[in-house]
């Protein structure tokens, strides 16, 4: 079903909506940058399209909806181990086509690596997904359209924000309930198809032949930081932590929390030893996660192309020259 | 959908010393493991941490572990007593393959607290008339020699080479690395009725596996056990991922033609 609605009954629709269901929407956090003066655009519960900043990138991603920071496995005290409720009410995410796709990266790990985590899965029961289009040719770092990310039909509600209007897809049945104003018109759904950034995926890399090329030693003035882990839409990685209770150090939680590939003790094991020590190779590790090794076990791509990572680097290092350079050297080597 | 992250409750039947940094624990429970898998040790409060099986007995309902106290997991079991609680769960990982080994000369090459996961396939074949074992046990000194009782009765029942990195050799031992002593094994005549089992630190391994190969062993026929920091040991948490492989899934044991190609 595809309907048209002035921006007033597209916000009566949300705030019918946010009875059934929360909804979250990137939106601007005034002063909550990274330096004084800045401001941070984040996944944020919303009720009215006017809180929804579509003009900017999100600075992280959607996944924490599903995939939370901080997430409690177990509650225990001295008897019994209790799992938490979980999400008890529906949510509708607001989301660009990469981060859609991200999201199918990430059901992947979660569902079908061997095992089924039973937190994810009953999240994503819960989750359905609004794909919103992107301004232009997306944004500075943006390179969906080299990674066949910048369309997708897989959404249950499609979203594109014109002349002061809404243009909606409506494509999952319990959504219709909600569409009852606006009248009925045809429209395609605009997805960006051309980036500013093209990446070109160096393809089949066979890890014994760059392993030790000197062009790692480049990225050991990385600092370490995990930030381009924590803003990734496919990072999935976590470590589990035991947290106890002060009052009463007999009943606690077992929770487990964002890790990163590039942060010290993430390979770390009981003794010390530790594998990939310089930042070089930790680099070396995440790009070949990104673009060969998941390709090799699920068979597309990790990396989405939306390009965070470059924009929260803070030693300006590019993925995006990364593997430009990757691509390059694996192709002169080959001629 | 089970919860693959909710541990059950077992009960430690006894504590042994088996080095000044190695003790034996026995714990009571139904998880049934198979040689060379790995089972995630838990205290509440204090954490996870991924042990391999030591022994087990499926009909008794339990399991052994060699613990060293080396983390904040294990410095936590060491001050566990007999009648305590403690929780585990899986087992995870693969095992041995021990069809492929039945019926055949396996050589075993284990070092130090490697001598715990194979520990299990050795006492599967030690008795097995069709299965020929020979063993090649390495310790950085005497005080650090592992289930001594047992090296005794094995000893007794196939060909063993035990060996100290340093020190004096005492009776029936000798003083060097195990790889100095690969190439003096015994059962060289017939390849492709052979399997090697190498398991303990990184380098040993590495080095035990150029000696065999260096004597013509093909690659297909060696297997090592690897180790890695693990979170969740079933697929998630990315710790121990190597390539495209994940150690707790598709590991820890791994054929050397695999194994050599998994580069961190």
């Amino acid at each position: 079903m595809k309907k048209l609605l002035t921006n007033d009954e597209f916000n009566s629709v949300l705030l019918n909506l946010s009875k059934e269901y929360d909804i979250y929407a990137p939106v601007t956090l005034p002063f909550k940058g990274t330096f004084s003066d800045t401001d941070l655009v984040k996944y944020e519960k919303i009720t009215k399209l006017e809180e929804i900043n579509l003009k900017d990138k999100s600075y992280y991603s959607a996944k924490e909806i599903l995939l939370p920071i901080r997430q409690t496995i177990f509650y225990f005290n001295e008897n019994e181990f209790k799992k938490p409720e979980g999400r008890t009410k529906k949510a509708l995410v607001l989301l660009r086509s990469c981060d859609l796709h991200a999201i199918e990266r990430v059901d992947n790990i979660y569902l079908n690596n061997k095992f089924a985590d039973e937190y994810y899965a009953d999240a994503k029961k819960m989750v359905k997904f609004a794909v919103i289009g992107c301004p232009g040719k997306g944004w500075e770092s943006c390179f969906c359209a080299s990674m066949g990310t910048n369309t997708t039909e897989n959404y249950n509600l499609g979203l594109t924000f014109k002349d002061g209007a809404v243009y909606t897809h409506i494509k999952d049945e319990e959504l219709n309930e909600f569409f009852n104003n606006g009248k009925d018109e045809e429209f395609q759904m605009e997805f960006v198809t051309e980036n500013v950034e093209k990446v070109i995926v160096p393809e089949n890399i066979e890890l014994e032949d760059i392993i030790n090329d000197e062009m790692w030693r480049d990225y050991d003035r990385c600092i370490k930081c995990g930030r381009c882990n924590f803003v990734c839409p496919t990072c999935t990685c976590f470590t589990t932590q035991d947290i106890f209770n002060r009052d009463n150090s007999k009943t606690g939680e077992r929770r487990r929390v964002w890790a990163s590939c590039h942060v010290d003790g993430f390979s770390t094991m009981a003794g010390g030893h530790e594998f990939r020590q310089k930042s070089g190779d930790r680099m070396r590790f995440k790009v070949m996660h990104k673009i060969s090794d998941y390709k090799k076990r699920f068979g597309t791509h990790m990396c989405i192309g939306c390009g965070r990572c470059d924009d929260a680097c803070p030693e300006y290092i590019s993925y995006i020259n990364c593997i430009n350079k990757l691509s390059k050297k694996l192709g002169d080597n080959n001629e | 959908m089970s919860n693959i992250y909710m541990p059950e409750k077992g009960e430690i039947l006894s504590i042994v010393q088996e080095s000044p940094i190695e003790w034996l624990f026995k714990v009571k429970t139904t998880i049934k493991p198979a040689p060379g898998q790995f089972i995630q040790l838990s205290i509440p409060m204090v954490g996870e941490a991924p042990i391999s099986v030591a022994n087990y007995n499926h009909d008794e309902e339990w399991i052994e572990f060699l613990i060293r106290k080396v983390g904040k997991v294990t410095d936590a079991i060491f001050n566990l007593q007999p009648g305590d609680s403690i929780f585990l769960r899986g087992a995870y990982g693969n095992c041995f393959p021990m069809d492929t080994y039945s019926g055949k000369r396996v050589i075993v090459v284990a070092g130090g607290s490697g001598t715990a996961p194979v520990r299990p396939l050795i006492k599967h074949f030690i008795d097995d008339e069709n299965t020929d074992i020979e063993l090649i046990f390495g310790f950085k000194d005497q005080e650090s020699i592992l289930f001594k009782k047992e090296i005794d009765e094995w000893r007794k029942k196939t060909p063993m080479i035990l060996t100290v990195d340093k020190g004096c050799g005492i009776d029936g031992e000798c003083v060097g690395l195990v790889t100095e002593y690969i190439p003096h094994l015994k059962m060289y005549e017939n390849f492709d009725n052979l399997e090697v089992v190498i398991v303990g630190p990184p380098m040993m391994m590495k080095y035990s596996a150029l000696e065999f190969l260096k004597l013509g062993i093909p690659e297909e026929k060696i297997w090592v056990s690897f180790e890695r920091n693990m979170s969740c040991a079933v697929g998630k948490c990315g710790h121990c991922k190597i390539d495209e492989t994940y150690v707790c899934l598709e590991g820890p044991i791994f054929n050397y033609v695999k194994a050599k190609k998994l580069l961190d």
